[in-house]
């Protein structure tokens, strides 16, 4: 394994790209869980198949596309559809979750226009709807490193906002701070981590690589930083099994990824609740010596 | 040198055609701890709101520390408590700590990451509220008085002069609820701190209190506790639009 990820660019782009979004899916996908968003991930996503479809497709028809990267237009279209959601949750105030039912619908319908019109580009398709070893260029690499800075530079500048929005929205707005630009800014930033992820994990998957390790992490964290960590190491921990897997069983690697993470979050809560019974079996033991 | 910290001039509100506040004038003062009480739906929390900067009213001025609503900044003057602080996401992962700290993330302004100064503040603002053991406890294994009392110290961790309490004791079993208007009591002698507090529980707060509004849609009555006192239980009644006794200098209403 170590001998092949010298020799081939492939393996070193892939699994570089792994690492970075190990860290940035689970980072941002700290604020998108507590701030109960998890959903909008998913709707991004398939935005971003429509995109991805739709480039594929018209590398078919028009030269121009032909050599164009297609996350560009999975990434543009991520972008447009997390703007356009902000735009329904203001116009369905009182029914502020039907945005996500609205959009990710539309990135399905449109998805699927797209892959009826074109014809034959099954496994370029399933490399990006199940991510791939084999696919990530050097492109991609940097498209992933670009966006990675991004997304640290605006969470740790907007840490305690972000913090202070997603804890308690209405302190927020009393307190003065512009929780509008904010959240915007944040829902770009979660299009922009859909898009750098896809190639890896895959447009179906990638939500899960943003909640799946926050879900385990919250099980253990009593704080926001250690909730942070918990949820890096998780999702490093299944970014990079997963890879490793994928390459010796010659699959794709969104499916490992997301089972080693299912596997993990299954083992925090055995262990949450292990340590319930025992902090139950302690206070009932203290309990009865005091009686 | 003036010592106003709010001052409403003839304010009014209406939702859409419905008339919500009429022709509100009162003025909080550097030190003062005011009850504002009413039945349900006679405007409290709109008027807080108003005073908040949430709403704009249909009429009338608002200033803060003589300062026009619309262009006051200095929000970390003023701490705020709402009622709905108990029914927050009790499954958050944070500790007192850390929700205490994100009140001065408007104070430290934008770009700036929070030092050892800051957690000092936040640890003073517990301890004034007695809760500098929990600190490092995680927010949702407090109890509901526990929990109101860390947003108190979110509160009072920017050093307000102002502090506004929207029904903080709902959700607050009865036998804290005493002790928290202790504290409440402290931070007003103590402290100096401003204190606008909305409340059902009238029975032990107009006792504390150094000034009582009565709202109904119009304030009928806002002065100093002395002359709440003489008031007659009918014309109290008549505001209310039900009967309220007062037993033993104690305001309670008469539900039938």
């Amino acid at each position: 394994m170590i001998q092949a990820l010298l020799s081939f660019e492939f393996l070193q782009n892939a699994f570089l790209s792994g690492i970075i979004i190990g860290v940035i899916a689970p980072l941002l996908g700290l604020f998108i869980v507590v701030r109960r968003l998890a959903l909008i991930a998913d709707a991004l996503s398939h935005v971003a198949l429509a995109g991805i479809a739709g480039s594929l497709y018209l590398s078919q028809q028009v030269l121009f596309f032909a050599a164009l990267n297609p996350v560009y237009l999975g990434i543009a279209s991520a972008v447009t559809g997390s703007l356009l959601i902000e735009k329904l949750r203001g116009t369905y105030r009182d029914f502020e979750e039907l945005a996500i039912p609205i959009i990710l619908s539309t990135g399905i319908g449109l998805g699927a226009i797209f892959i009826s019109l074109s014809k034959g580009f099954g496994s370029d398709l399933i490399g990006y709807l199940f991510g791939s070893v084999s696919a990530v260029s050097r492109q991609d690499l940097w498209i992933v490193i670009l966006i990675a800075i991004v997304v640290i530079g605006f969470i740790y500048f907007f840490y305690n906002e972000l913090f202070a929005l997603s804890f308690d929205p209405d302190y927020a707005k009393v307190s003065g701070i512009h929780g509008r630009a904010i959240q915007i800014v944040f829902m770009i930033i979660t299009a922009l981590v859909i898009g750098a992820s896809m190639r890896i994990v895959g447009i179906l998957l990638v939500s899960s690589l943003m909640t799946i390790p926050v879900a385990a992490a919250i099980q253990l964290a009593k704080s926001f930083k250690g909730a942070m960590l918990y949820s890096i190491l998780f999702g490093e921990t299944a970014v990079i099994a997963g890879l490793v897997l994928a390459f010796y069983l010659d699959i794709a690697p969104g499916g490992t990824i997301v089972i080693i993470s299912i596997v993990i979050l299954l083992l925090a809560l055995a262990w949450k609740t292990v340590k319930d019974k025992l902090n139950a079996f302690d206070v009932k033991g203290e309990r009865s010596y005091d009686a | 040198m003036d010592n106003t910290i709010i001052q409403l001039e003839d304010v009014s509100f209406s939702y859409e055609h419905s008339s919500v506040l009429e022709h509100i004038s009162f003025r909080v003062n550097k030190g003062e701890f005011w009850a504002l009480i009413g039945p349900n739906g006679s405007g409290k929390s709109t008027l807080l709101k108003i005073v908040l900067g949430l709403l704009k009213p249909s009429e009338g001025q608002v200033k803060l520390f003589n300062t026009d609503l619309d262009i006051f900044k200095q929000r970390e003057r003023i701490g705020f408590v709402s009622q709905k602080a108990n029914s927050f996401n009790s499954g958050f992962p944070a500790t007192v700590l850390e929700v205490v700290r994100s009140g001065l993330t408007r104070k430290k302004g934008l770009f700036k990451r929070f030092t050892k100064k800051d957690e000092d503040r936040a640890m003073y603002a517990l301890g004034i509220v007695g809760m500098e053991p929990f600190a490092y406890q995680s927010i949702g294994e407090l109890s509901g008085g526990q929990q109101q009392r860390v947003f108190i110290a979110r509160a009072l961790v920017s050093k307000p002069d102002l502090l506004i309490m929207d029904e903080p004791t709902v959700g607050i079993d009865q036998q804290n609820v005493a002790s928290f208007y202790s504290m409440l009591n402290t931070l007003n002698r103590e402290y100096g701190i401003a204190i606008v507090l909305v409340t059902h529980e009238i029975d032990l707060v107009t006792d504390l209190a150094t000034h009582v509004a009565c709202l109904n849609r119009s304030m009928h009555f806002h002065g100093v506790q002395s002359d709440y006192k003489k008031l007659d239980d009918v014309d109290i009644s008549k505001w209310y639009g039900h009967p309220v006794r007062r037993v033993h200098q104690q305001t309670s209403e008469v539900t039938e």
